[in-house]
């Protein structure tokens, strides 16, 4: 064996959002250690929300996070119309689709051009990209400002957002910004099919271990926002009933807490929607996963990054379908339904980029008296880390170098989202 | 300044959602790459350079074992830059300074608070000195290019001190306290093109206090819409925590 020692660490894992190092210690060739740490600060958010009046919560958390804001202002609503009793219009669910799409565009095409691709262009970042391959680099510009466009259209800017409160919008997009918007989306196919393209010929690992993958499920659509919780494994759980399928836990080398449903780790993220939801995907992203060579159930989580390709797929066909039949209706400026209520319980859920995120709610008299959230990043912590472990003993004939890239591609794989995840704990409602 | 300064971007407590504006920007103004060099952005780049002359700090200082990075930081930079309100003002984070401690240790962490070290947020200014401030909760992409051109040709990049109706009445908005809602412009800084008030909420303060603020005016203005006390209170300390937290203090001696 050419490394019977080995040690690997990587202090600020890099092209990831958040702080976290990588820990492996191999002694005569048996593994020792092998962490991902993580060490960004707490964040105590909802130490935060608690004491705060309802209608600040989705403004609050959406800074839980920079990337997936739209998703945590949406789960944040959700939440707090499910304690409180708003049934959302039509329209509201269809804008707030649209948006969502927006924002799973956004994240999807950052991660998989600008965060993985220079890995396997043998790069260090996308900088060095803008001389080589300059229209990789304007398609991922291109692409990446027209998911924020839309997502500007309908709530302001996509961090943070603005228009979204408890019960719809405060503003609505025109007509003709609708169709502009729409127009673009038909056009931006042709750069769709060259990301098809692209990851095609670009490289990823072979490694593979199954685990658990869990998803938000609906029936009639590959779902992003509400449904239920289904498993690969067998199970289906109502959103309410999260705290059976997240069971959190703490270690001390991390500021994140971790979960476990029915083996050690689970996964979340695109890979475990694509394995769970296949069947809901859009025709032309079950195309583009014939394509790719992506078939459920896929085990290797380097691929993860081409799940996130099918999404895209997915999502810009979606988002031209919503386009459509708001057009056809017309967007009618509605003020916000009023909540019935002012004091109740609720859990929102939503499927963010990296996968499922709850937030749950207890409010009193129009003040929250109580929070929890759990992130998709803690949710694939101890799934990382496990698959850390069943790689490392597979690859010591590897140089130090090599092994080092290997194991930060694979973190870089589950797109981590770490300042996220570094609040949570075992939140008791009082 | 030399050709190609190089710049390097670093983030304590934060979303690092002001990064990704930074990364947006470049969308619109991918000259950028060429009047800098970024020699650091761990958000985006493996490499890890040490020499720069230019660092935009995203975040608030909230545990000691972060004030020694920071103090790193401002020994190599000639220029210290804030982005966004985090760093600027303590943000968002500076909400749990309003609360006791370890109350807010013990309802996140549990039994285990004691694992994870945290102490009240603060704006990175009450650690290093500063040079420039990039505001808001996340930055304006337009000022974001403006300062950064500023600070390319030597000059201080000057921020508005009117607040932000002003820019609201210019996009010719209609006032939100029209539309039965409330709202901080009277006394928030001004330079965001007044986003908040243009997509129908209320401005919530992100980019801090105008200088002299009339602040006693603008509680009675919040009460007249029907605030309680404890809703102005809550208005008044979404970003601005901090802010308030130290004018009453000032005021108490």
């Amino acid at each position: 064996m050419a490394n019977p020692s080995l040690r690997v660490d990587v202090h600020h894992i890099t092209r990831v959002e958040g702080h976290g190092n990588i820990v492996v210690d191999v002694q005569n060739g048996q593994l020792k250690q092998c962490d991902l740490e993580i060490v960004e600060t707490p964040r105590f958010f909802e130490a935060m929300l608690k004491g705060r009046p309802y209608a600040e919560a989705s403004h609050i958390s959406s800074r839980i996070c920079g990337i997936c804001a739209v998703g945590h202002a949406t789960a944040s609503l959700r939440a707090t119309e499910k304690a409180l009793g708003v049934e959302p219009s039509e329209q509201t669910v269809l804008l707030r689709k649209l948006n969502f799409h927006g924002e799973i565009l956004d994240s999807h095409i950052l991660h998989a051009y600008m965060l993985v691709a220079p890995d396997a262009l043998g790069v260090g970042s996308v900088i060095p990209l803008a001389k080589t391959a300059p229209d990789v680099v304007l398609r991922a510009l291109r692409m990446k400002k027209l998911a924020g466009d839309l997502c500007a259209a309908i709530c302001g800017r996509h961090t943070h957002p603005i228009a979204m409160t408890v019960g719809g919008f405060s503003h609505y997009p025109t007509t003709a910004v609708l169709q502009a918007l729409r127009d673009r989306l038909v056009a931006v196919r042709a750069d769709v099919d060259a990301t098809i393209e692209l990851f095609q010929k670009l490289k990823l690992p072979a490694f593979e271990r199954d685990t658990e993958y869990i998803a938000l499920h609906k029936d009639d659509e590959y779902c992003f926002i509400d449904g239920r919780i289904v498993s690969t494994d067998g199970g289906d759980w109502p959103i309410e009933k999260y705290r059976e399928v997240t069971n959190e836990f703490l270690v001390p080398h991390s500021t994140a807490k971790r979960t476990k449903n029915q083996r050690p780790s689970y996964m979340v993220g695109a890979l475990a929607r694509f394995n769970v939801n296949y069947a809901q995907l859009h025709p032309k992203a079950k195309e583009a996963a014939r394509a790719l060579n992506l078939s459920p159930k896929c085990v290797n989580p380097y691929l993860n990054t081409v799940a996130q390709v099918v999404e895209i797929v997915h999502c810009v066909e979606d988002s031209i379908e919503l386009a459509d039949r708001l057009l056809k209706t017309g967007v009618t400026w509605r003020s916000p339904v009023q909540p019935p209520r002012l004091t109740g319980e609720g859990v929102g859920a939503c499927e963010v980029p990296r996968g499922t995120l709850f937030h749950n709610y207890v409010i009193q008299d129009g003040w929250i008296s109580g929070a929890n959230c759990i992130i998709p990043t803690g949710q694939n912590l101890q799934n990382i880390e496990l698959d850390m472990r069943a790689l490392v003993p597979t690859i010591l004939d590897k140089n130090q170098q090599e092994i080092t890239l290997a194991l930060e591609m694979l973190v870089r794989a589950y797109d981590p989202c770490i300042s996220c995840s570094t609040h949570m704990l075992n939140v008791r409602f009082e | 300044m030399g050709a190609r300064p190089k710049v390097a971007f670093f983030e304590f407590t934060s979303c690092e959602g002001c990064q990704l504006t930074v990364v947006d920007s470049l969308q619109t103004h991918p000259e950028l790459l060429d009047a800098v060099e970024i020699v650091r952005f761990r958000e985006a780049m493996s490499e890890k350079g040490d020499d720069y002359l230019v660092a935009f700090v995203e975040g608030s200082i909230a545990r000691q074992s972060d004030e020694a990075a920071l103090k790193k930081i401002r020994e190599q930079a000639a220029l210290v830059v804030a982005l966004g309100t985090c760093a600027h003002l303590g943000g968002i984070n500076a909400i749990r300074n309003r609360q006791e401690l370890q109350s807010v240790r013990q309802y996140v962490y549990g039994d285990k608070a004691d694992w994870y070290e945290t102490y009240p947020a603060r704006p990175i200014s009450a650690v290093v000195p500063i040079d420039a401030v990039i505001p808001g909760c996340p930055i304006d992409r337009d000022e974001f290019v403006s300062v950064v051109t500023a600070l390319l040709q030597g000059r201080t990049p000057v921020l508005p001190d009117s607040p932000v109706c002003v820019e609201c009445k210019l996009k010719e908005n209609v006032c939100v306290y029209l539309r039965g809602m409330t709202c901080l412009g009277p006394v928030t800084r001004a330079g965001c093109d007044a986003i908040c008030p243009t997509y129908g909420d209320g401005c919530e303060g992100c980019r801090g206090l105008i200088p002299q603020p009339n602040l006693a005016s603008m509680k009675q203005v919040l009460a007249e819409h029907g605030m309680s006390a404890d809703q102005v209170t809550a208005k008044t300390t979404m970003f601005l925590s901090y802010q308030m937290m130290e004018l009453e203090a000032a005021k108490n001696g």
